[in-house]
């Protein structure tokens, strides 16, 4: 017999450390991007297009971009993009023709809009009730009075001056804030049990969603004035505010109508056999569940809303698009178009992302009683 | 008087509240009461007409509106501009939105017959042109058989060029693309020969090229776009003060009259054409009171633009990216079409 000694472990042998290649920037890698070889194609093959595309990109945008200067000639030696156009022209793309002395009216406005909205976006800013009243009944009021002028002393600014992302934002917030509650009316006219309430609901909700937005644009820009006798003329603003209100709140309709169809029947019931009227089962109980469920829908909505005002820019409105694309018709920024799209491209981007950030978030908060199992 | 009478009586019955109604009457009596020329405008076009880096309207057809405005009230900047887009435009006139449509229309026989439109006269020959590439050695468009041309699909401008090519019996290659961008960075990159748009167009691309300098117009014109501002039908009056005033600018030209020299011509110019544009002839009412108009109207035009060969060169002259040569309209006496009838 060998005299081979036995061991006996005593104690646990320490872990060894994973493979090199499951844990760390190796791992990830390998688990993410090279897990089979069709995944290592198409990884490689997107690095290819992000070479291919990303530094000639950065070139333009920024390496050999010009950004001082004050006209087209401080560009022409460089080859990148011409930020100058922008700079030169910033103001009018934020303001449009909007006299530039008056323009403090105009933020003043968005502040106090800001101011109202706040409140009742952000759970930790109190006094909830009276910011929404405000921004109901006050601020309309105010920002009228602001915008347009003529009375206390502030001179008039006709709808015409108004342009620029400015007026993109004035179209998209009454479209936004005049969609919600007719919306809701229409989705609980088109639930009723009334036939003629219904009947209405559905006709105005079909007639609306059957045409495209351009042409109730078109509408009320080309064919409302022919049917009105020669000399009265509404506002050209006004009538396309009008055509996107409705337009929109078809939409939001329908949006909110999936909401109460989710609701179970039994809320319904209860409310009844609790002997609440309508309108209060409506108000303290479906509605509530209804539009938390339709939360991203309504988003959803509001964005496709903000972006469908550049349509404006066909009935001869100088939204933030169609002021940028005036501008690159200027005789003496020719060719800048490039600069100026990618420009009102990146402004339309932050609003709509920042818009479906907040509604994760409000989904999230609101979500928890919703979740189900 | 237009078809849409019955319905707007139906509507105006329901006339909506807030809704204003314009004073009747003549369009001069409405414009001296609100105080202003409501001129419908293009929403950009270079060098005819937009809104400039700080909001100013300028170019050719807003001189147009600003010489009407001073020859009413003195002051070139008694107007407002409505930008309007192509589709809009027509009805934008006829409904009274604007009393004056200053917007690169052409004349045709159609628009002038049936729309209840009167076209005042012609502003700006336009038509459609050739561009090609200075290295191709082509000095005219009659030697461009066999070449590639580049042009929008869809446009009168593809129909014009395939007729211009059969009827002078010249093999025509064409590159069609759907949009303007498209067709220009095509010929840019070297597709085409030639490229194909109305002249005034053309000279607007070229500014976007790579090497503008590389590239001429060709000097055949191949089919006629004639420009002029637009009034509605039914005040002749109105009609006969923006005719003038056009007529106005041009004659100013022929008599060498300028924007800086209208003062003292109107003090010291003896020549008898020149006292009857400026209003300075001892007898006589003068021609301005005629059409309802001060006695200066047509120095106060000028005085707010120049003549016409001063608006045309400020705007889309040899000194403007546009650099577009007065080619047709030039005056009369200089080969061109510009002709006016005289002031007496």
């Amino acid at each position: 017999m060998s005299d081979a000694t036995a061991t006996v472990r005593t104690e646990r042998h320490p872990d060894l450390p994973p493979p090199a290649t499951t844990v760390g920037v190796l791992g990830w890698l390998r688990t993410n991007l090279f897990s089979s070889w069709l995944n290592t194609a198409l990884t490689l093959l997107g690095l290819y297009l992000l070479w291919l595309i990303v530094p000639p990109l950065l070139d333009w945008a920024v390496f050999s971009a010009t950004i001082t200067g004050e006209d087209r000639t401080a560009c022409e030696p460089n080859p990148g993009a011409c930020w100058v156009f922008i700079k030169v022209q910033f103001w009018q793309f934020i303001y449009g023709f909007y006299p530039p002395d008056q323009t403090w009216r105009v933020n003043l406005t968005f502040l106090l809009f800001v101011a109202g909205v706040a409140p009742v976006l952000i759970e930790r800013i109190p006094g909830k009730k009276w910011a929404l009243f405000y921004l109901l009944f006050a601020f309309p009021v105010i920002a009228y009075v602001l915008f347009v002028g003529g009375v206390f002393g502030l001179p008039l600014v006709e709808t015409a001056l108004w342009g620029g992302l400015s007026l993109t934002l004035v179209v998209s917030i009454i479209g936004i804030v005049a969609s919600l509650p007719l919306g809701i009316l229409l989705a609980l006219g088109r639930r009723s049990k009334m036939p003629i309430l219904r009947m209405l609901s559905v006709v105005f909700i079909e007639a609306w969603r059957g045409v495209p937005l351009i042409s109730v644009l078109f509408m009320a820009s080309v064919m409302l004035p022919l049917f009105l006798p020669e000399g009265v003329n509404f506002d050209k603003l006004l009538r396309a505010l009008i055509g996107v209100a409705l337009f929109s709140a078809a939409y939001m309709a329908e949006v909110v109508r999936g909401g109460l169809q989710a609701v179970p029947r039994g809320q319904y019931e209860a409310a009844a056999a609790l002997g609440l009227s309508y309108w209060k089962t409506m108000g303290l109980i479906v509605l509530p569940q209804a539009l938390k469920i339709v939360i991203p829908g309504i988003v959803n909505t509001f964005i496709g809303l903000f972006k469908d005002t550049t349509l404006v820019a066909i009935i001869g409105l100088f939204d933030l698009l169609g002021r940028v694309h005036t501008a690159t018709t200027n005789a003496a920024w020719l060719g800048m178009s490039t600069e100026g799209y990618v420009f009102a491209g990146a402004v339309f981007w932050v609003f709509c992302f920042g818009m479906s950030r907040y509604s994760i978030r409000l989904e999230r908060k609101l979500g928890a009683g919703q979740r189900r199992r | 008087m237009r078809r849409h009478h019955i319905l707007a009586a139906t509507v105006a019955v329901l006339a909506i509240g807030g809704a204003s109604v314009a004073e009747a009457g003549p369009t001069l009596d409405a414009i001296k009461a609100k105080g202003f020329v409501q001129c419908g405008a293009n929403t950009g076009l270079a060098g005819f007409g937009g809104p400039d880096e700080s909001g100013n309207w300028s170019g050719f057809d807003v001189d147009y509106c600003r010489a009407v405005a001073a020859a009413i009230f003195g002051d070139g900047n008694a107007v407002k501009f409505t930008p309007l887009t192509a589709k809009e435009r027509f009805t934008a006139l006829q409904s009274g939105e604007v009393d004056l449509l200053a917007r690169n229309t052409t004349w045709t026989m159609s628009r002038d017959t049936s729309l209840g439109l009167n076209f005042v006269g012609v502003s700006y020959y336009d038509g459609q042109g050739f561009m090609v590439k200075k290295g191709l050695g082509v000095s005219s468009a009659l030697e461009l058989s066999g070449a590639t041309v580049c042009v929008q699909t869809g446009t009168t401008t593809e129909l014009n060029l395939a007729d211009y090519f059969r009827a002078n019996g010249m093999e025509l290659n064409a590159v069609v693309f759907e949009k303007s961008d498209e067709t220009v960075a095509a010929y840019d990159q070297g597709r085409c020969d030639a490229f194909t748009t109305d002249a005034s167009g053309l000279y607007a691309e070229r500014v976007k090229l790579a090497n503008p300098d590389d590239h001429i117009v060709l000097p055949e014109i191949i089919s006629k776009e004639p420009l002029g501002p637009v009034v509605r039908q039914g005040d002749d009056e109105w009609l006969n003060i923006v005719m003038w005033t056009h007529f106005a600018l041009i004659n100013a030209e022929e008599l060498g009259v300028t924007q800086g020299n209208v003062a003292d011509m109107m003090a010291t110019s003896q020549n008898p054409d020149v006292q009857r544009l400026l209003g300075t002839e001892a007898e006589g009412e003068g021609f301005g009171p005629m059409m309802g108009l001060g006695k200066d109207w047509a120095a106060n035009a000028i005085k707010a633009v120049g003549n016409y060969g001063e608006v045309f060169e400020r705007n889309v002259g040899a000194n403007t990216p546009l650099q577009i040569a007065r080619g047709l309209n030039a005056l009369w006496k200089k080969g061109g079409l510009q002709y006016a009838p005289p002031i007496r």
